[in-house]
């Protein structure tokens, strides 16, 4: 993937409305924000913070052909490959979680050719994310040289430091279209607070040319006031806000839900046994027949869902 | 559960071929380091060292995690959930945490992976031809950050399948092609310190960084380890024996990971 000119980095940001006017929106209306064949930045990592509400409402809205990046992909890349939505995911590591081993299909996917799993290093992936934020092409890095990691990827340079004279490797920026982060708490206006683990969404929000944050809770932007410290996104970077309580689910949210581990075990017995079949009939069942977000969840079911909060709160026991 | 038992002296306890690991593991590490930690045998390690030999161990997690203490019998699934963040100091974005790497703060880096070669370099990218791959593993995660930028401790179950003479592709730099071919590659600092296993202690030589037995476990002769590996290993005249797990030992580690979701 190229590094977006400068100029066009500074165009875009121009015409973005960066003024405090609220931008809560349904689902779909967010969705509509993404077109085929953007690059789509995921925050989170892993099962944390993954912006399921999000990726559940591009996979109904049929969008196509993303490239999808994120520091460490899980599940959905799965999902995003079976459903269409992606078949290239720049990522350092791909599978739904060590406790479950390889992902059957990302094997199937990628071992045929059908798709794409980029692999970087996931500093790699951290500071070119970086570089997109902070305007600069490129970051200088002393990882991934002397690996075939960095044989197998484009875009970058070795150089001879022009201080020290010493061998550094130069990552490409990253400015992705849209970035999807799913946070705790957001005002109409876009200021996402954070809890717990940060992950890279900063930098994923900073380095995007559009952002969309799905929310557990909307908050007045008072409540965000007294408590600015704990803003990690700020509103003029932000183009949508959506509610979505659960909206990582089956994966966690820090201090509100732990992973939904029954859930989770349940999937990755459909991709042992049945493979991208059984994703196909899953993404049937939990994506595309629910009429609703509450629709999904209630697949998940209200037993799994009140242990995964009590849990989750855990946190703020002493 | 099958348990896959080693075969310990027999005044002692008996143990798993993964709490051998573990235990021998835990005992490279020194009190004071900084450590980055894994999932499993690596986390248990590092977590078994602080409540023996070294209390003021500090541990990271990929995820940003800055100096936590696990909760016994709540290990968590990967370096990014909550649960690795039980009693941290700090928590950091994933990049901070990953350029305390580069900017040398960090001791020791845990690793595992699929395949080791005799100078020490991990796979846990691709098994077969890359374009054409038998088996598209998960790939490096932080992995090749850690081994470019910090000196490593790999623990591994001791298999033909997983010591292999050439690596089918290059995820974690070890000493590359031995001699001084690491730095030459631009990773001045860094390289493999000891591979454990639960039939050996490995370290490498000097000057060739050819892989070489430093120690045997209890009841491992020296042709066993060279049995189980696929390439000639440095074999020393006098290779000392390591001792065998201890009860303490043991006990903490069933403490730890009660359900033996990672000693079994």
């Amino acid at each position: 993937m190229a590094v977006t000119p400068y100029e066009t980095i500074r165009e875009r940001t121009r015409a973005r409305d960066r003024s405090l006017t609220e931008k809560v929106m349904s689902f779909e209306e967010a969705a509509a924000l993404v077109k085929d064949g953007d690059h789509v930045a995921l925050g989170g990592c892993t099962l944390s913070r993954t912006p399921i509400a999000a990726i559940w409402a591009l996979i109904r809205a049929g969008r196509k052909d993303l490239v999808l990046s994120r520091s460490i992909t899980s599940n959905e890349g799965d999902l995003a490959y079976v459903s269409g939505l992606s078949s290239h995911i720049m990522t350092s590591w791909f599978a739904q979680g060590i406790v479950w081993g390889l992902s059957k299909v990302m094997r199937a996917y990628t071992e045929s050719g059908r798709a794409e799993f980029e692999e970087w290093s996931h500093m790699a992936m951290g500071l070119r994310y970086r570089a997109g934020a902070m305007g600069v092409p490129f970051m200088p890095a002393r990882s991934m040289m002397g690996s075939n990691v960095l044989d197998r990827v484009a875009g970058t340079k070795e150089m001879d430091c022009p201080f020290t004279g010493e061998r550094l490797l130069l990552l490409p920026a990253l400015n992705p279209d849209v970035a999807l982060i799913h946070v705790q708490r957001c005002d109409a206006y876009g200021n996402a607070q954070i809890d717990g683990l940060q992950f890279m969404d900063i930098d994923i929000a900073m380095a995007a040319n559009r952002v969309i944050i799905t929310t557990e809770r909307i908050v007045s932007n008072d409540q965000i006031r007294r408590a600015p410290d704990q803003t990690k996104i700020p509103f003029f970077t932000v183009d949508a806000v959506v509610e979505a309580p659960y909206g990582s689910a089956p994966h966690e949210c820090y201090g509100v839900y732990e992973p939904f581990f029954n859930e989770l075990d349940a999937y990755a017995k459909i991709t042992a046994t049945e493979g991208e079949e059984g994703v196909r009939k899953y993404l049937d069942r939990c994506f595309y027949e629910p009429e609703d977000w509450a629709g999904y969840l209630s697949h998940i079911g209200v037993a799994d869902i009140l242990d995964a909060a009590k849990r989750g709160r855990r946190v703020y026991d002493d | 559960m099958t348990t896959d038992l080693a075969t310990p002296p027999a005044d002692t306890k008996p143990y798993t071929k993964s709490q051998l690991l573990t235990i021998s593991a835990s005992r490279v590490l020194e009190d004071g380091q900084i450590v980055f930690a894994g999932i499993g045998i690596t986390l248990l390690a590092a977590t078994l060292a602080q409540r023996t030999h070294a209390p003021g161990l500090t541990i990271l997690f990929e995820g940003g995690v800055i100096g936590p203490f696990i909760q016994p019998g709540e290990l968590p699934p990967s370096t990014n959930e909550q649960r690795c963040t039980r009693r941290a100091n700090m928590l950091v974005p994933i990049t901070d945490v990953l350029l305390l790497l580069q900017r040398g703060y960090v001791d020791i880096g845990f690793m595992g992976g699929a395949q080791i070669d005799r100078y020490g370099n991990l796979n846990s990218s691709y098994i077969g031809d890359p374009d054409m791959p038998k088996t598209r593993l998960p790939g490096t995660g932080g992995g090749n950050d850690i081994a470019s930028l910090a000196e490593i401790i790999v623990a591994t179950k001791h298999e033909k399948r997983r010591f292999v003479e050439k690596v089918d592709f290059v995820t974690s730099p070890g000493f590359i092609d031995g001699g001084d071919s690491r730095a030459r590659c631009g990773l001045p600092y860094g390289g493999v310190k000891k591979v454990v296993t639960d039939l050996a202690l490995l370290g490498f030589d000097p000057d060739t960084k050819l892989m070489r037995i430093d120690a045997l476990q209890p009841g491992v002769t020296a042709e066993e380890v060279q049995d189980n590996t696929g390439f000639d290993l440095v074999i020393p005249d006098d290779v000392p024996i390591a001792e065998a797990p201890t009860a303490t030992e043991l006990a903490i580690l069933e403490n730890l990971d009660p359900e033996r979701l990672y000693t079994h």
